[in-house]
């Protein structure tokens, strides 16, 4: 997915002389076409995601559009300050691009892991957040999100697996409907998607029906599509790579809440720190309970004790 | 602008410092005092300001904005900030805080938290280079602030890209929240610190405005990003005040500000 967000932006910034990459010294193999194509719009300021922040609401202040560029949990925690002071407190167009989400790392362990940057981004009013779940919503998103004159977080995964139901559909604030059912909603973040349909076609075996949405983009949020969907099931299911708190489980804990919704929700999460457990993203999504076989059992656990 | 202008201007500052800071009841007194020089120099005619929406202009960022009362008092003095608006200061609803934000006229970046300011005018620096404008852009920064590692990213990053319509101006007050600089964590020496990181380094007085007119006039054809060490008295200006730890919180009793006033006039006349 990385790949296909370069690509884009390349693409946009031969329409948009305005956009400017700058990177944390990260991006090897993926940045160098745009670095070659615009070297003048193209700095690496060294490892010094601080700065680079500062940087880049100095040039957004001139009329600049700059994406910056690092690994998630850098891009986002360690110029956090800078980011709320910068680009939401002036309100310029920075976009923010965290690549690496949730487990995406695998082996490189619990500092290269992204599973609050949602959360740390949803609390701030103007900041706008896309989460693609494949990489060619990832392009939709670049091209309809150009003209976005706030600043804009953009959670970019390392995986590169399409997920076709979705036809590569960006709406900012709405969900995507991937798949209807009565039985029961699963709601994935991004790229979590693939486990919510590899889910869904278990609990089919099963003979229940369950609807799965992915959302993709908060500020603005898809509280209208979250609500319309949550009335008709009697048990939802949240399925995202990143910790319980504060991301998609809470998001829509938040709708259920607001909308005195009636109806179960599980949160399907990482409830604890990923630390002193190395292993390949594959085993740490099993360890942390985010496989398809997973979320269908909390499923038929939720309806279980939704039916008695 | 002639010295006799500019130390017109520096006591249109003072004189705003403390009738608003007194009036509000708030604090920053002797921060907002050691740059009041600073700031009539470069308001006086450094600065290149044909209107504060101009894109060309150049910029200046107040990175110590516990300072904002001196900046929002040049503003005024130069008739940028309106005397109503003015008037607001601290007031319930008003845009005018003890910290700057780019609401209002004339402020080119909000500030507040230390270590910030100086990468924002690396950003700024670059994107003239990039517009081929030549305006340039100033960053007020505290000797405090160079406690910071956020400052040294920025530090860095100017020399190595070579900015040279980069200025920054340290305010050398030697104080800092709890403590003398030198016993807190001492920057010393502060002028070797930045030459070793490539920038062109200049000392001057900061309450001596002709040294400081000539440190900031003169930097234009350097080949690297400059910083002119303002060594400055805190408090300068209030006898009472002057390197007094206790004024970077403390507001001013009844007494206490009329004899603030009685000596900004005795200078005055």
């Amino acid at each position: 997915m990385r790949s296909a967000f370069i690509r884009s932006l390349v693409e946009l910034a031969e329409r948009d002389p305005r956009v400017v990459l700058l990177t944390g010294d990260l991006g090897f193999t993926v940045i160098e076409d745009f670095a070659e194509r615009f070297p003048d719009r193209f700095f690496n300021v060294g490892v010094a995601e601080q700065n680079m922040l500062g940087v880049a609401t100095g040039l957004a202040e001139a009329g600049f559009v700059p994406f910056v560029y690092s690994i998630a949990t850098f891009a986002t925690m360690r110029p956090y300050e800078f980011i709320r002071n910068g680009p939401l407190l002036h309100d310029l167009p920075v976009r923010v691009v965290g690549v690496g989400t949730g487990l995406d790392y695998g082996n490189n362990g619990v500092t290269h892991f992204a599973l609050e940057d949602v959360a740390l981004m949803r609390v701030q009013p103007r900041m706008m957040i896309v989460a693609p779940a494949d990489p060619d919503q990832a392009q939709a998103a670049v091209d309809a999100t150009s003209e976005v004159r706030g600043p804009i977080y953009f959670r970019v995964g390392k995986g590169a697996i399409s997920i076709p139901e979705l036809g590569g559909r960006f709406t900012p604030g709405r969900a995507e409907l991937l798949r209807d059912g009565g039985d029961i909603a699963i709601v994935a973040l991004g790229a979590a998607a693939r486990i919510a349909l590899d889910a869904a076609d278990l609990l089919a075996l099963s003979g229940i029906e369950a609807a799965v949405a992915v959302v993709s983009s908060f500020n603005p949020s898809p509280t209208a599509d979250i609500a319309g969907l949550l009335d008709r099931v009697p048990a939802a299911i949240t399925v995202e790579a990143h910790y319980v708190n504060g991301g998609l489980g809470s998001f829509v804990a938040e709708v259920v809440a607001e909308h005195g919704l009636d109806v179960r929700l599980t949160r399907s999460a990482v409830r604890e720190m990923p630390c002193a457990r190395s292993g390949t993203q594959q085993y740490l999504l099993e360890h942390y309970g985010l496989t398809p076989r997973l979320v269908a059992d909390s499923a038929l656990t939720s309806l279980a004790l939704d039916g008695s | 602008m002639s010295e006799a202008a500019t130390q017109m201007l520096a006591t249109k500052i003072r004189r705003t410092i403390l009738t608003q800071s007194k009036r509000a009841n708030v604090g920053h007194i002797g921060s907002c005092l050691s740059i009041a020089d600073i700031l009539a120099v470069l308001y006086g005619g450094v600065l290149r300001l044909s209107s504060p929406d101009d894109g060309d202009r150049d910029r200046l960022i107040l990175s110590k904005g516990h300072a904002a009362l001196a900046l929002y008092g040049a503003l005024n003095a130069i008739g940028i900030v309106e005397d109503d608006l003015l008037e607001t200061f601290c007031t319930d609803g008003s845009p005018l805080g003890t910290h700057p934000e780019n609401v209002v006229p004339g402020i080119d970046f909000s500030t507040g938290s230390l270590g910030h300011g100086l990468s924002i005018g690396c950003g700024a620096a670059l994107a003239a280079r990039m517009q081929n404008s030549n305006r340039r852009t100033y960053v007020v920064v505290s000797d405090a602030e160079c406690n910071e590692g956020a400052l040294w990213e920025a530090v860095m990053f100017a020399a190595h890209h070579r900015l040279s319509s980069l200025t920054a101006i340290v305010d050398l007050n030697g104080q800092q929240a709890l403590g003398y600089t030198r016993d807190v964590l001492d920057l010393s020496p502060l002028e070797n610190k930045w030459r070793a990181f490539g920038w062109d380094v200049h000392n001057a007085d900061g309450h001596d405005h002709v040294a400081l007119e000539s440190a900031l006039s003169e930097l234009d054809h350097e080949d690297a990003p400059h910083v002119v060490i303002a060594a400055t008295t805190f408090g300068k200006g209030v006898s009472f005040m002057e390197n007094q730890l206790s004024w970077h919180y403390w507001p001013m009793t009844d007494e206490q500000f009329s004899t603030a006033i009685a000596e900004l006039e005795t200078r005055e006349a």
